[in-house]
């Protein structure tokens, strides 16, 4: 596929760079449901091949930030910054809407945590995984399939499978299926909103360790939103706490873990059963 | 290669009343390369949480600690990422991983991190865990099921796959047998023959006679008035 060696080529030269620069920057997010916040003030840099977990409890507004952080949610004030290919650091939020969408179908990519919101339910997997690619431009139909079939195997799921519906499919497979029509077209920045929730515990370890090789490969950028702090010290390496919308802590994901400063975070570790 | 200078620590317990406890205050130890130093000292003492605070997943209040001329205090979490990637290796006496991966690869797993190719890595990685004798049989395996000696091992295993020029091993020969404990010893030996600086937790006192060159007590680093 020619969009994904474009995106390796880049990844070599962003490599060989001696200073890298951020791919992702956000800077002062707000957004106000009314008079209730939603999110505020919210900042960070996000580099290449870096991984960034979002924990807090239900209402903390860490989905509210994602789906700003996202393009699905207008923020009220601040900026979303992404080293585009051609531009550079361009505001995303400011973008025109056209432009918006194209980022969003190639080099963004968005997991959701109901695969069925991010899957079309009445097309085929490989339907599923070639839509993406054709979004993009490609026409070919033989090496659309077989684009498909790769992927489809990458993220273990059988090429018998292919001409199948996801209805027909298990939770874990979906969600599997909605990773490979994800990243098929070589994205360079993932947001996932609980990608393991709502699976049961051994289809979650087979999730987490293929996403941990996929970012490897890759080299990947992702903001994962959870409330599982066990996803998160697997699968961060940067861990943001968020609480009534406010950021609370940040920093390196064991050290927030294994020795948080703030009372909340402090709260939320010792309440879990075991991280 | 690892210098720790009248460093502080201590924990604001927010849920009990906001107490602050100080655990240690001007602590200073300095390994030179090659060199193999045992923080000693009762338990409770501050030996972990000295070692976790140069490893940096425990923050440290003030002062400084080095390594390999990276401020590990107040340093950005991609600065720690990119030392612990490179230079900073850590043996701790958990294992850590995700569920359902194959031993192999969770030794592997450092040198893929530093874009080594798979083939040398597993390479790498078997040539080690036989070394330990982790049997084959069990290296398609996740250790999540192994016994605690083989799950050290393994960790053990990936802790030293990767050259580090600086490494903290919390104690390495903890659950082993005589012929493992020899292994380790000898691989502990050869880290240092590269010039390896290591600081470590030792309760076995010959294997600490035999690795460490000096052995400072953690004890004279808590705050004045409790020692």
């Amino acid at each position: 596929m020619t969009l994904q060696k474009s995106s390796e080529e880049f990844f070599t030269e962003f490599s060989e760079n001696s200073a890298p620069r951020p791919l992702f920057r956000v800077a002062n997010i707000e957004k106000r449901y009314g008079q209730r916040i939603g999110c505020t003030g919210v900042n960070f840099d996000l580099y290449p091949g870096e991984v960034m977990g979002i924990v807090g409890e239900s209402g903390s507004g860490k989905s509210t930030l994602l789906n700003c952080l996202a393009g699905h949610l207008e923020p009220d004030q601040g900026e979303v910054l992404f080293d585009t290919r051609d531009a550079g650091l361009v505001d995303t939020v400011t973008m025109a809407e056209p432009e918006r969408r194209m980022l969003s179908r190639t080099d963004w990519a968005f997991v959701h945590q109901h695969a069925r919101d991010g899957l079309r339910m009445s097309v085929s997997a490989g339907g599923n995984v070639g839509e993406r690619l054709m979004a993009v431009g490609a026409r070919h139909y033989g090496q659309i399939r077989d684009e498909a079939i790769d992927w489809l195997g990458r993220v273990e799921i059988n090429e018998t499978r292919i001409d199948d519906r996801p209805s027909a499919f298990s939770g874990g497979m979906q969600q599997r299926l909605q990773i490979a029509r994800n990243l098929v077209t070589g994205p360079r920045l993932v947001f996932m909103d609980e990608p393991t929730g709502g699976l049961d515990v051994s289809v979650q370890a087979r999730l987490l360790d293929l996403l941990r090789g996929l970012v490897r490969q890759m080299g990947l950028s992702a903001i994962i939103v959870t409330h599982d702090l066990a996803v998160v010290r697997l699968l961060a390496d940067r861990l943001m706490v968020m609480k009534d919308g406010h950021v609370v802590e940040t920093g390196l994901t064991d050290q927030v873990l294994d020795d948080p400063q703030h009372a909340y975070t402090q709260l939320l570790v010792s309440s879990v059963l075991q991280v | 290669m690892i210098s720790i200078q009248n460093v502080e620590k201590n924990f604001t317990l927010h849920n009990q009343g906001t107490a602050v406890i100080t655990v240690m205050s001007d602590a200073n130890v300095e390994v030179t390369p090659g060199e193999c130093v045992a923080l000693s000292g009762a338990s409770g003492a501050g030996k972990s949480t000295l070692m976790r605070m140069i490893y940096g997943n425990y923050l440290t209040q003030s002062g400084s600690i080095r390594v390999d001329g990276v401020e590990v205090v107040g340093a950005n979490p991609r600065d720690v990422l990119d030392l612990r990637r490179t230079t900073l290796g850590y043996v701790s006496q958990f294992l850590r991983v995700v569920p359902r991966v194959p031993t192999l690869d969770v030794v592997a797993e450092p040198l893929l991190a530093l874009g080594e190719d798979e083939g040398a890595a597993r390479n790498k990685a078997a040539t080690l865990l036989a070394r330990l004798n982790i049997p084959e049989r069990l290296w398609s395996l996740s250790p999540t099921t192994f016994s605690g000696g083989e799950q050290q091992r393994v960790n053990i295993a990936r802790g030293f796959v990767h050259p580090y020029r600086a490494l903290l091993l919390d104690e390495p020969t903890a659950s082993l047998d005589a012929q493992n404990r020899e292994t380790v010893m000898c691989l502990i030996e050869e880290a240092k023959a590269r010039g390896a600086a290591i600081v470590g937790i030792f309760h076995d006192e010959s294997a600490r006679d035999r690795v460490c060159d000096r052995v400072p007590d953690v004890t004279s680093f808590l705050p004045k008035g409790d020692a």
